[in-house]
């Protein structure tokens, strides 16, 4: 390779590491999500028009912390990822954390991702807490910055433009040998609070780890997720995101949109490769196109989401 | 006073003979460090451990991602355990005790006090 190419390559690896970390952008579209690039509706006003206002980014698995070599500069990251949300042309109205903010729950880490967040120009932000911060076993360090929205119990709804947000907590009543759980007092609870709707309110349900089984020896799953699927089934637009598994993996089923989104942190092997669901280490120049957020619009004719995936590069 | 004086080598000898039994014991067990469980690869080896009470056991974890131990009984609990990061736990009583790791609840794990 000549000096003016390895220059280039340079060059354009640095451009990528620009856009580091980045989420995922989504827009409801007849109950679908479709991945939109989240630069390309950056950089192409027309087709982030065409989506429609964004209503919110889903950024997840943040990891605060974590310092091994899959990513020794997590917060460059995620400045990197915020730096790309504030950058929109239109802000979204909500930001939604998938959990995982922190790696191991120390209060120096929510701190740290406290101010970060600080900067988004969105202000609105929603969270739902993942295993990883909540390993202090009364979870105080995470409810006592994040507990207010859900009185401390981890779950709670709120409406937004006609949208019904239902947020989950599956990682607390945790099984030896099992899935994710929610539990019969949030199952009753979430069955109160979806009584009386209409089924023709768009739903968005999200939680740290999938609320569908995408690989069980690895506990990629809830256990009882049935029962919350059967309570979700008779509305007309049900969008399901999770994160916890640091890559995107979609399904449609019926009027559900399952999701689960990117890291701004650090990629995770695919399913069943390797021993676990470590931090999966790649070469640099790579590693902004495993990050990424998840953006959602909706579309008012006809009324629907879309969704769009961007990764950082 | 010299009878006494024998006494206590003999006792010293029959303790050195259990250690000795004891500690050929545990290599014949493999593992040289027999009150010690490795946490890598998403699995506690051993992932079971009998041990005599009164023994403090230790988990240290290995992997790139944290891991914890938390006892099915509420008895123990570690934080999140980072790479090379460890946890002790004494045994007082016998019993068996069943533990998992929250972050990654498929990793079980058995202590066997004695």
């Amino acid at each position: 390779m000549s000096d003016d190419r390895l220059l280039q390559s340079r060059r354009n690896a640095l451009k990528c590491m620009a856009y580091g970390g980045a989420g995922t952008l989504f827009a409801l579209a007849g109950g679908v999500f479709t991945p939109i690039e989240l630069a390309v509706a950056a950089a192409d006003k027309q087709s982030a028009a065409r989506l429609g206002k964004p209503l919110f980014v889903q950024i997840s698995d943040t990891h605060i912390g974590f310092n091994k070599d899959a990513n020794p500069d997590v917060n460059g990251t995620l400045t990197q990822t915020i730096d790309l949300v504030n950058g929109m042309s239109e802000q979204p109205a909500l930001i939604i954390h998938t959990g995982d903010i922190t790696h191991l729950s120390k209060p120096a880490e929510f701190d740290v991702a406290q101010q970060m967040f600080s900067r988004l120009r969105t202000t609105e932000l929603h969270t739902v807490p993942g295993e990883h911060d909540t390993t202090d076993a009364t979870v105080t360090e995470y409810f006592n910055r994040f507990g207010k929205a859900s009185d401390n119990k981890g779950y709670y709804s709120f409406d937004h433009a006609g949208v019904h947000f239902v947020a989950l907590i599956n990682v607390l009543q945790f099984k030896p040998g099992g899935l994710g759980t929610l539990g019969t007092d949030q199952l009753a609870w979430l069955a109160a609070d979806l009584k009386g709707r209409s089924a023709s309110t768009p739903v968005v349900v999200f939680a740290h780890m999938p609320l569908w089984t995408i690989y069980e020896p690895w506990g990629w799953g809830t256990g009882d997720s049935d029962q919350l699927m059967n309570q979700l089934r008779r509305f007309g637009s049900v969008t399901v995101l999770n994160g916890h598994i640091h890559q995107i993996v979609q399904k449609v089923e019926g009027n559900m949109t399952f999701h689960t989104a990117r890291s701004t942190a650090y990629p995770q092997p695919t399913a069943g490769t390797g021993p676990g669901p470590g931090p999966l280490k790649v070469p640099a120049e790579q590693l902004p196109k495993m990050l990424g957020i998840t953006s959602v619009s909706v579309v008012q004719h006809p009324r629907s989401l879309v969704l769009s995936d961007t990764t950082i590069t | 006073m010299i009878l006494g004086r024998y006494r206590s080598l003999l006792t010293a000898v029959a303790v050195a003979m259990l250690w000795w039994i004891a500690a050929s014991g545990v290599s014949t067990a493999g593992t040289p460090d027999a009150t010690r469980i490795t946490v890598k690869d998403f699995m506690f080896e051993p992932v079971s451990l009998t041990v005599k009470a009164g023994s403090t056991v230790t988990w240290a974890n290995m992997d790139d991602e944290p891991h914890n131990v938390v006892s099915d009984t509420g008895l123990f609990r570690s934080g999140a355990m980072d790479t090379n990061e460890s946890f002790s736990f004494k045994f007082d009583k016998p019993g068996t005790y069943h533990f998992t790791c929250s972050i990654h609840p498929r990793m079980v794990g058995t202590i066997v006090v004695q």
